[in-house]
């Protein structure tokens, strides 16, 4: 039963996989890639200052933005969760929630060009409260708006994992903490975020790998001015330098896979569905 | 019922700027894609007029976005159509353990967690090297499934973590076969979650845009088409389009949703009437 799905990530998982770290080793002429084995691609991985700022950029992209969708989503999930009383409205917010989730990303980045942009929403209504005279020119095509994006784009990776931990918090417990007297805070601090860090943990793997492996996101809002590890493979690609594109994916997989499985030593995903 | 703390007034008003960040930018592109025939990218509305959707419609302005739709659409049905079917054997299979089935355990958060571009790069290699061509209904088909297919089996590992074992038994008992099982007992149970499984399957892969990358080859998906325009077109031609395959996003969840809802009203009504029976 298992055999197909096996087979589907043995071709297009597996193999692709071993084709990259194969490919890693070859070289590459300004027409062909050639089958070798020489660490050159690595060497110079590792050799250049762009790849240190680069993968640093990538992980200060994930920190930022896992701080601001993990406040933002734990927000809204405790909200749903506890102070929302009717199941149906539960499940109505809720899909209000994931609903931008099955539409397209492109397309949400995109909508974001009239409310940054020069003579953009944001500039017009800051300069006609009398906030700043002069359009902000940071707004959009800066770090700022990928973080936004990001944000934007990822929260609800947040929201749906944590809002499920919480509704399998058995109530009586909080009503027994309150009995024992413990304050909103108390509760919230001891009883509701201990309960909730295995959703915690799920939603920080999804945002910090989606973001760690994202090029379009800042490649679009950055107007191609800021660079992460993504971003230098589709560069590369784009070049058609394929040996040191998979030089780079190889350390950025291995980058990733680490993160996770530090990650995973705190949480056990299967039992948690 | 108790009163509603403060707390609760505050955190609403939280909650409803969260929904207008969420939904706010895509709004604003739906009324510019409105903007009249001089209007630019951001406000005033210089008028209103269907002028940019009249636009989409002739192929010289824009591309081959109708092809590519057409392409997204077919793409779309088959990783839906084949991440469903092999969801459910997946998560039929995880109920029991099997050779192997660590090992695909973590293939499957590989699936989920590698960098999309990963994905591509390493696809379109093989397909290079061994000397096929990249198209979209091959390897780009295969792609997308290593993004459909861990959202599907996770789904049904939730779904059939919860699953009562004694309604299979009771069939077994009375004589069906495993088929019979499958066909009369499990599937109509797990139904409304394979309409779920299904949602994902479709949209996922119809808004897909890395993994399609350098698979799709010389024909174009729609997030292809797209991002290629947002290079070249600067006309709000582009939120028109934008805004129609929102709506057609909308319409395919609003449907899935539907047929969701229905099929466990449906459910409810067919299931078990047993202990209301007739005194």
């Amino acid at each position: 039963m298992a055999l197909p799905i096996m087979a589907v990530l043995m071709f297009f998982l597996v193999l692709p996989i071993v084709m990259i770290v194969t490919v890693s080793f070859w070289q590459a002429t300004e027409f062909s890639i050639i089958p070798a084995f020489d660490f050159e691609n690595y060497e110079f991985l590792f050799g250049s200052n762009v790849t240190y700022r680069v993968f640093f950029n990538t992980f200060k992209y994930a920190f930022i933005t896992w701080v601001f969708t993990l406040s933002i989503g734990f927000t809204v999930a405790y909200f749903l969760a506890f102070h929302i009383r009717s199941l149906t409205w539960q499940i109505v917010l809720f899909l209000l929630c994931t609903i931008p989730f099955w539409t397209s990303n492109i397309i949400r980045m995109i909508s974001w060009i009239p409310f940054l942009g020069r003579n953009g929403i944001a500039n017009s209504t800051l300069i006609s409260w009398g906030v700043i005279d002069e359009p902000l020119d940071w707004l959009l095509f800066s770090d700022f708006a990928v973080i936004l994006a990001f944000v934007h784009l990822y929260t609800l990776f947040m929201v749906v994992p944590i809002f499920n931990t919480m509704m399998r918090i058995d109530k009586s417990l909080i009503e027994a903490a309150r009995d024992a007297g413990a304050s909103g805070t108390q509760i919230l601090w001891s009883v509701i975020i201990p309960l909730t860090k295995p959703g915690i943990m799920i939603g920080t793997i999804f945002v910090v790998t989606l973001v760690m492996g994202d090029f379009i996101t800042v490649r679009f809002m950055s107007g191609s001015q800021s660079a992460n590890v993504g971003r230098l493979i589709s560069n590369d690609i784009a070049l058609l330098a394929y040996p040191s594109a998979s030089a780079t994916a190889v350390v950025l997989l291995l980058t990733v896979l680490i993160v996770i499985g530090i990650m995973l030593r705190f949480v056990d995903i299967r039992k948690e569905l | 019922m108790d009163p509603r703390p403060k707390s609760f007034y505050v955190l609403s008003a939280f909650f409803a700027l969260f929904l207008l960040f969420l939904y706010g930018p895509t709004i604003t592109i739906a009324i510019l894609s409105f903007q009249g025939p001089g209007g630019g990218l951001t406000f005033p509305m210089q008028g209103t007029s269907l002028h940019w959707f009249r636009d989409l419609f002739e192929q010289q302005a824009v591309g081959d976005i109708w092809g590519s739709f057409r392409r997204s659409l077919a793409l779309g049905l088959m990783v839906m159509v084949t991440t469903v079917v092999l969801s459910v054997m997946g998560g039929l299979a995880f109920r029991k353990k099997f050779k192997g089935s660590g090992i695909l355990f973590y293939l499957i958060i590989t699936s989920l967690v590698i960098p999309s571009i990963l994905v591509s790069l390493g696809v379109g290699l093989i397909f290079s090297q061994s000397g096929l061509n990249v198209h979209w209904s091959t390897s780009g088909f295969g792609s997308q499934l290593t993004w459909t297919l861990p959202f599907g089996l996770l789904i049904m590992f939730a779904v059939f973590n919860r699953f009562d074992k004694s309604y299979e038994e009771a069939a077994r008992d009375l004589g069906a076969t495993s088929w019979q099982t499958l066909r009369h007992v499990v599937l109509p149970i797990i139904g409304p979650s394979l309409i779920g499984v299904a949602l994902f399957g479709f949209t996922l892969s119809y808004d897909e845009f890395a993994r399609t990358l350098l698979t799709s080859g010389s024909y174009n998906t729609l997030p292809l088409e797209i991002f290629g325009m947002t290079t070249n077109v600067t006309t709000p031609v582009l939120y028109a389009l934008g805004t129609l395959t929102t709506v057609f996003s909308l319409l395919m969840i609003g449907l899935f949703l539907c047929l969701a809802l229905w099929s466990t009203r449906r459910k409810a009504r067919a299931g078990t009437d047993a202990g209301k029976g007739m005194i």
